[in-house]
């Protein structure tokens, strides 16, 4: 009876989220490639976050990875290959978290907060300096990377409304993915390791080489949404390593609900809405997000999505 | 003396004179998360706010030491608030919803900033009596207001130590941080006990701030830009332990303040690689317990 109620509940969504491909003006449709983009890349530091345990602070580190691969890629003047740019900046944001994973991995706690933050610091810092990499005023991607295979081109990123198609089938993409890993042995024990690491080493599970697994799989789905991030606005700078933008992701899955995956996406929705009334509204928006987070914490003590649970009907 | 040696030396002098003003801060950073458990991001913003006082009340009264001596007491008050508000409810809860509420305390806090003082940047004067140099060299010389500084900052420092090693008061805080029910069944103001450290915290950072404009001037995102580097040094120091926080301070200020000089193709990397390579040689910092 639950599963269908959730089923019925997502496809719903789903739906809603494609009859608004048709629907939507321009700037509402990109304001949504925006946010599933950030809710792509709250997923993937969710299965760090919420099932494993692992906070990160520096997960922008590979966002940042993602997008620069893709302008790394693309030609001065011509398109990049939708098929060769997109795993490329996947595999680069995937290698890149496997050599800092077997180095953070060692430490735990606030100290993993921390030593995540200084790695994506020194991706900022060397960005910012390097004039390969355009230093601080960023880089341009000119033409979006084309998909057109054999002659046959199935859709064209530079329209907003099949590049929000293409996002939303990503996260819809990555949602699932998620969701059979979380759902797999694999999984299971990333939990166990989050409940009680100790008693997983006991059971006989080598538990650095789960964590380490969980945070190359992160890294390379935080690459995939850097990626899109560039292919949609087309300009890449230093700010995408930045802690602000750590910060911000984790303040995604922390507000929309740690260890569920629609958690990080509603986090994503609900925060990049809520900054976009606010800044209608008043060039000081901060201030009332400021105060709307202040007050989401002392009211809602685990976050959006168990909040909304309660309004569901119960299985027992 | 060759120049070179000289201006070795000055960078010497300016890379302890950072660490020491970083360690006002890093210091009740780390104090309020070793004793109360609480990790304070908005703690960079006390520094903020101890800065734009000072400038305001520069402006207003002409004086920079009678506005420090204004601003003080406005920011202790500030803090006190803050804390009965918005951080009691907090103990009890997981260190990541901290981390929520006060991020959106620095955001809500930088608005106020710029709602109040507007985002340009401003200097203050230094006070005519530190307004002079010593003269190193034919090319070289040094300011003193960077000595006076280091000195109120190293006065502070050893302050520090006797209240925390010597007094009863310092008992009850070396107390708490070791261990905090037994510490309260023991008959110790618990509640009391981490007002007074927010407070002393709040105070160290915004005196910091206070003391710093002259040097830095005042500007949007300056303390976000301490608050993060703070976060480093109490990482490395080990959390919780002001010694900790002082060594760190100092090697994180010396490494800064080279690596601008001698590296600036990777500045403001070096401080990262330091504590990268710290942590994974000491995962618990240098001078931190075991977790």
């Amino acid at each position: 009876m639950r599963i269908s109620i959730e089923l019925a509940v997502l496809l719903a969504v789903l739906a809603g989220l494609i009859a608004f491909a048709f629907g939507a003006e321009r700037f509402y449709l990109q304001l949504f490639s925006k946010i599933m983009i950030l809710a792509i890349f709250a997923m993937s530091l969710d299965l760090l976050v919420g099932y494993t345990g692992l906070v990160s602070f520096g997960h922008a580190a590979f966002y940042g990875l993602g997008a620069y691969t893709l302008w790394a890629l693309s030609p001065e003047t011509a398109a990049a290959s939708f098929y060769l740019s997109l795993p490329a900046s996947m595999a680069v944001a995937a290698v890149a978290a496997l050599a800092i994973g077997l180095l953070v991995l060692r430490s735990s706690g606030v100290y993993f907060i921390m030593v995540t933050l200084a790695f994506s610091q020194m991706f900022f810092y060397f960005a910012q300096r390097s004039k390969s990499l355009g230093g601080s005023d960023g880089v341009y991607v000119n033409v979006r990377p084309d998909p057109t295979v054999l002659g046959f081109t199935p859709f064209n990123l530079g329209r907003p409304q099949q590049f929000y198609l293409v996002v939303l089938a990503l996260m819809v993409l990555t949602y699932v993915l998620l969701r059979y890993v979380n759902a797999s042995l694999f999984g299971r024990v990333l939990v166990g390791i989050k409940s009680n690491e100790a008693r997983m080493r006991s059971l006989g599970f080598a538990t650095y080489r789960y964590k380490l697994a969980a945070f190359v799989l992160a890294g390379a789905l935080a690459g995939l949404a850097g990626y899109l991030d560039a292919a949609q606005f087309g300009f890449v700078n230093p700010g995408l390593f930045g802690w602000q933008l750590s910060g911000e992701v984790l303040m995604m899955v922390i507000l929309g609900g740690m260890g569920t995956l629609h958690g990080p996406i509603l986090g994503a929705f609900a925060l990049v809405l809520i900054q976009d009334l606010f800044s209608d509204a008043t060039k000081h928006w901060l201030l009332p997000m400021g105060i709307f987070i202040i007050l989401a914490v002392l009211a809602l003590p685990h976050g959006i999505a168990p909040w909304l649970k309660r309004f569901s009907p119960r299985a027992d | 003396m060759p120049d070179s040696v000289v201006f070795f030396f000055i960078q010497v002098l300016n890379g302890v004179q950072y660490g020491l003003l970083l360690f006002l801060v890093a210091s009740g950073l780390t104090l309020v998360f070793g004793i109360m458990g609480i990790i304070n991001l908005a703690h960079g913003s006390f520094y903020m706010i101890g800065a734009y006082l000072t400038y305001a009340l520069t402006e207003a009264t002409g004086q920079l030491w009678l506005a420090i001596l204004l601003a003080l007491p406005i920011a202790i008050v500030l803090g006190l608030a803050l804390e009965t508000i918005l951080i009691r409810p907090l103990y009890r809860r997981d260190h990541l919803y901290q981390v929520l509420l006060t991020y959106g305390l620095i955001l809500a806090l930088e608005e106020c900033r710029s709602l109040l003082f507007g985002d340009d940047v401003h200097g203050v004067a230094v006070p005519a009596i530190f307004d002079y140099s010593i003269p190193l060299t034919g090319a070289l010389s040094y300011p003193v207001y960077r000595l006076v500084l280091s000195g109120v900052c190293l006065a502070l420092a050893g302050a520090m130590w006797l209240v925390v090693q010597k007094t009863r008061l310092g008992m009850a805080i070396r107390a708490g941080y070791s261990n905090r029910e037994m510490a309260a069944s023991l008959g110790i103001d618990i509640g009391m006990l981490y007002r007074l450290v927010f407070a002393a915290g709040v105070a160290l950072a915004a005196f910091a701030g206070m003391i710093a404009v002259p040097i830095a001037s005042v500007f949007p995102g300056m303390g976000n830009q301490i608050l993060i580097v703070s976060f480093v040094v109490v990482v490395i120091g080990g959390i919780g332990s002001i010694k900790g926080a002082f060594v760190s301070s100092l090697l994180i200020g010396l490494a800064d303040t080279f690596g601008q000089v001698y590296a600036p193709a990777i500045a403001g990397m070096s401080v990262y690689v330091l504590m990268a390579a710290v942590l994974l040689w000491r995962p618990e910092g240098l001078f931190g317990r075991r977790a």
